[in-house]
């Protein structure tokens, strides 16, 4: 978190305040004044900062709010979102909830834990985009693992679905009840449990908001391995139920490998003690990784333990004009050799992302005002020594440019000024939101053949929508994005099903770092083998045999139900 | 016309500050410094001058140790035309500042002198005061919008004040402090950086100026401003009646 306080007389400084603050905002949902509490920040805060994030945009921008599921009591429902992944039948299966069943919670979360109040369960009911709102009638607010066991345990015997719950910022329905799925929201599990200076390991609940975390660190002279946009909301059990990326996995790598141990609790109340601190462990299979990205359908992550780099002083940011995407690949390949060791960050937009940021984006300005270039890239560089650094990053961007691979380029004098390089690349979701429709895709593929789709994609809608390709460059990973005035079926035909062909063709991933949920359960063929699936069911089989947990998400229908 | 512009090495406004634990000031070591932000506003502006053509040659000083260059070659990457550097590795208050300002004026005889208004450091706004006295050049401090007319050599500033917008005309040389919103300062580019390197910056010293640094000023102690206290939620309004009345006492 910047520091803005310490000085007042330089308050107004530039600009909106906003650029430095939401710094990294992917999701424009978090007013400054709700980020950044302190660790000691009382539960009750925590858990308010869903409910009380006030929305840029009024309502309407957003895609209209869809109820998705059939067959329930008033389930409604109108369909405005046509990429959804199509209506979903309530499971008969499962039970429905009665005044038994929130008298037992009552007995164990107390009264004030268990929430049935409109207003509360609208916001939990509804996810950040306002595009997928389901209608549970509870919300469990447990204190510890045990409460966590408790409910699951009385879940589990009565056949209640229940959709574990963090911050609630997933891009794809995952942390939003489908139908009448009783909500576990852990946000009130929320301590820092122990933090071991000499190895970096940090223990805490699941419910600790990555902001504050990171803000914990920070103090302590170490840094999260994970960084995204939604850091004042989502929540590091969420982070690690959905194994998110975001931008810093180019340098410390994904949380399969930051995070050395969890706790988590089954379908049937029993709680998996794998809370080790040990960076070496060959002792069975690592059943933690079951736990890291299954987005809650295998058990509620309780507890973890990541491991934290030394937080470094020197950081540096440029921010890159080249003509072409074969010069692109060629500077992420010299970056790679070049500033090996302290490469931080390599992140590409082409002209129509920087186009729309300039046109959609408060406090946008283009660093390189000449002209417009084809592609934009920025570079990040972390490491020990200020002007060590920095004269190698020069160094390789002068020798870059001498041979052509960047045709103009920017090179960040303060931190103000990478903080509005970095307002630019993540302010393109926001930009997104505001040009209109937006048809949102999270892929992998090679970095080679990345962008032909967004050509080819480019090709086929015409003048009909606005391609617009960005992403994390130095991981392989596109997010493509299709933005019209409005949505529209004939639109979507173009683009799904061949989106996911054409990806699927070249061995990519359809999600790259924002998980299936409900969005891509029925996708998940595209990037996974029949038989690779049919195992996945059958592990879903063993941990969850009445299939309880975060139900109509991650497996298709055909396997699940 | 030559522009002279100070230009101050600070703790990038952007980095947490903390305070050394005897006291004596600020943790500057590990730390980014960046060019005093308002003294980017002061260059801009002096490089906006010259590309009017209204201005031949841009000269930026900063003063400080060793790695005051590096913010001299920032400047320079922006389009300073040459930089010079005055070392001294101890604290330099306003006035000594001020003086080894004009000693400089005396050597290179600018037309104009822009500074930032303040540093963000230690918040002096003195130091363009103080010059423009030992001058007894025109001032004009806080702009928030310069117009020059080589004509005439006049100076048009306009300030922020209280009640308004204050105009001010100013006969050549004057000096100029440059508030916020004057102008958004340039990038360096990559080209810029590289030109930059062949730049010359001269080195001064004190004595070679014949200014002797003396200070009136000791510092006693630098704190921490006292911590915020944590908010509260209430859950009612009766709860919130009822501490604005109990605890806070306001109604």
């Amino acid at each position: 978190m910047v520091n803005w306080n310490w000085k007042a007389t330089f308050r107004l400084i530039k600009r909106s305040p906003n650029l430095f603050l939401e710094r990294r905002c992917t999701p424009p949902a978090v007013v400054p004044g709700f980020r950044g509490f302190s660790s000691g920040s009382t539960a009750k805060s925590q858990c308010n900062t869903f409910h009380g994030t006030k929305r840029i945009f009024p309502v309407s921008d957003y895609v209209e709010t869809a109820g998705i599921c059939i067959g329930m009591q008033g389930g409604v429902q109108r369909q405005c979102y046509s990429s959804l992944a199509g209506l979903v039948n309530r499971n008969p299966r499962f039970s429905t909830l009665n005044d038994e069943d929130i008298r037992y919670f009552e007995g164990i979360l107390g009264n004030k834990n268990v929430i049935q109040d409109e207003e509360r369960l609208i916001a939990a009911n509804t996810d950040w985009m306002h595009k997928y709102k389901g209608s549970s009638k509870l919300l469990l607010l447990p204190q510890s693992t045990d409460e966590v066991s408790q409910i699951l345990k009385y879940c589990n015997s009565r056949c209640l679905a229940v959709v574990p719950q963090g911050g609630n910022t997933g891009l794809v329905g995952g942390s939003v009840p489908v139908c009448d799925e009783v909500i576990i929201n852990l946000s009130l599990m929320n301590k820092i449990l122990s933090f071991d200076k000499v190895s970096g390991i940090l223990v805490c609940e699941a419910g600790c908001i990555l902001e504050n975390i990171i803000t914990f660190l920070d103090n302590e002279g170490f840094v999260m391995p994970l960084d995204l946009g939604a850091k004042g909301s989502c929540q590091i059990g969420g982070n690690v139920s959905t194994n998110a990326g975001g931008l810093r996995l180019l340098r410390y790598g994904s949380l399969h490998g930051n995070v050395l141990g969890l706790e988590a609790v089954l379908a049937n109340g029993t709680v998996i003690d794998m809370l080790k601190t040990l960076r070496k462990d060959n002792t069975g299979y690592d059943l933690k990784h079951l736990f890291i990205g299954s987005e809650g359908s295998l058990g509620i992550v309780t507890k973890v333990s990541i491991l934290t780099p030394p937080k470094l002083s020197s950081v540096n940011a440029a921010f890159l004009a080249c003509k072409d995407y074969i010069s692109i690949q060629k500077l992420l390949q010299e970056a790679k050799r070049r500033l090996g060791e302290i490469l931080s960050a390599f992140e590409f937009l082409d002209g129509q992302s920087m186009n729309l940021v300039l046109n959609h984006l408060e406090g946008a300005r283009n660093p390189l005002p000449a002209s417009m270039h084809n592609f934009y890239v920025l570079i990040e560089t972390t490491g020990s020594d200020e002007s060590f650094d920095k004269q190698k990053l020069e160094a390789f961007l002068l020798h870059s440019m001498e041979n052509e691979l960047i045709s103009d380029g920017v090179l960040a004098q303060d931190i103000n000024q990478a903080s509005s390089f970095w307002h630019l690349r993540e302010g393109i979701p926001e930009a997104l939101m505001r040009a209109g429709a937006v048809y949102k895709y999270d892929l992998s593929i090679t970095v080679e053949k990345l962008y032909d789709l967004a050509e080819e994609m480019r090709t086929r809608l015409g003048n009909v929508a606005n391609v617009v390709a960005y992403g994390h460059l130095g991981d392989g990973n596109l997010h493509l994005n299709i933005s019209a005035p409005q949505y529209d079926d004939k639109v979507l035909s173009q683009i799904e099903p061949y989106v996911y062909e054409w990806t699927s063709k070249h061995r990519g991933s359809i999600s790259a770092e924002h998980g299936l949920g409900l969005m891509k359960a029925n996708k998940i063929f595209y990037s996974q083998s029949h038989e690779t699936v049919q195992l996945m069911a059958s592990i879903k089989n063993l941990l969850d045999p009445n299939k309880i947990l975060n139900p109509y998400k991650v497996l298709p229908d055909s396997v699940s139900s | 016309m030559k522009i002279m512009v100070a230009i101050k090495r600070v703790i990038d406004y952007a980095v947490k500050i903390r305070v050394k634990p005897d006291k004596t000031g600020v943790e500057t070591q590990n730390v980014k410094m960046s060019m005093n932000p308002f003294c980017e506003i002061a260059l801009e502006e002096a490089l906006r001058i010259k590309e009017a053509k209204l201005a031949s040659e841009v000269v930026a000083v900063s003063m400080g140790p060793s790695q005051s260059v590096d913010t001299l070659r920032t400047g320079l990457a922006m389009g300073a035309d040459r930089g010079i550097h005055v070392e001294f590795n101890q604290t330099l208050y306003p006035l000594s500042v001020a003086k080894i300002l004009r000693a400089l004026v005396e050597v290179e005889k600018p037309g104009l002198l822009l500074l930032g208004k303040q540093a963000i450091d230690d918040d002096c706004n003195q130091t363009g005061q103080m010059i423009a006295g030992l001058l007894n050049w025109p001032q004009g401090t806080f702009a928030s919008k310069v117009i020059l007319d080589k004509e005439k050599q006049v100076a048009t500033v306009d300030r922020e004040v209280d009640d308004g917008i204050e105009t001010l005309s100013l006969n050549l040389p004057a000096v100029i402090t440059t508030d916020l919103r004057l102008n958004q300062p340039r990038y360096a580019t990559l080209p810029n950086i590289m030109k930059a390197k062949s730049k010359p910056i001269k080195k001064f010293t004190p004595q070679e100026l014949n200014v002797e640094i003396k200070s009136d000023l000791e510092v006693v102690q630098v704190t921490e401003p006292p911590k915020r206290k944590a908010g509260i939620l209430v859950s009612s309004v009766d709860e919130l009646i009822d501490k604005l009345k109990n605890e806070a006492n306001v109604i």
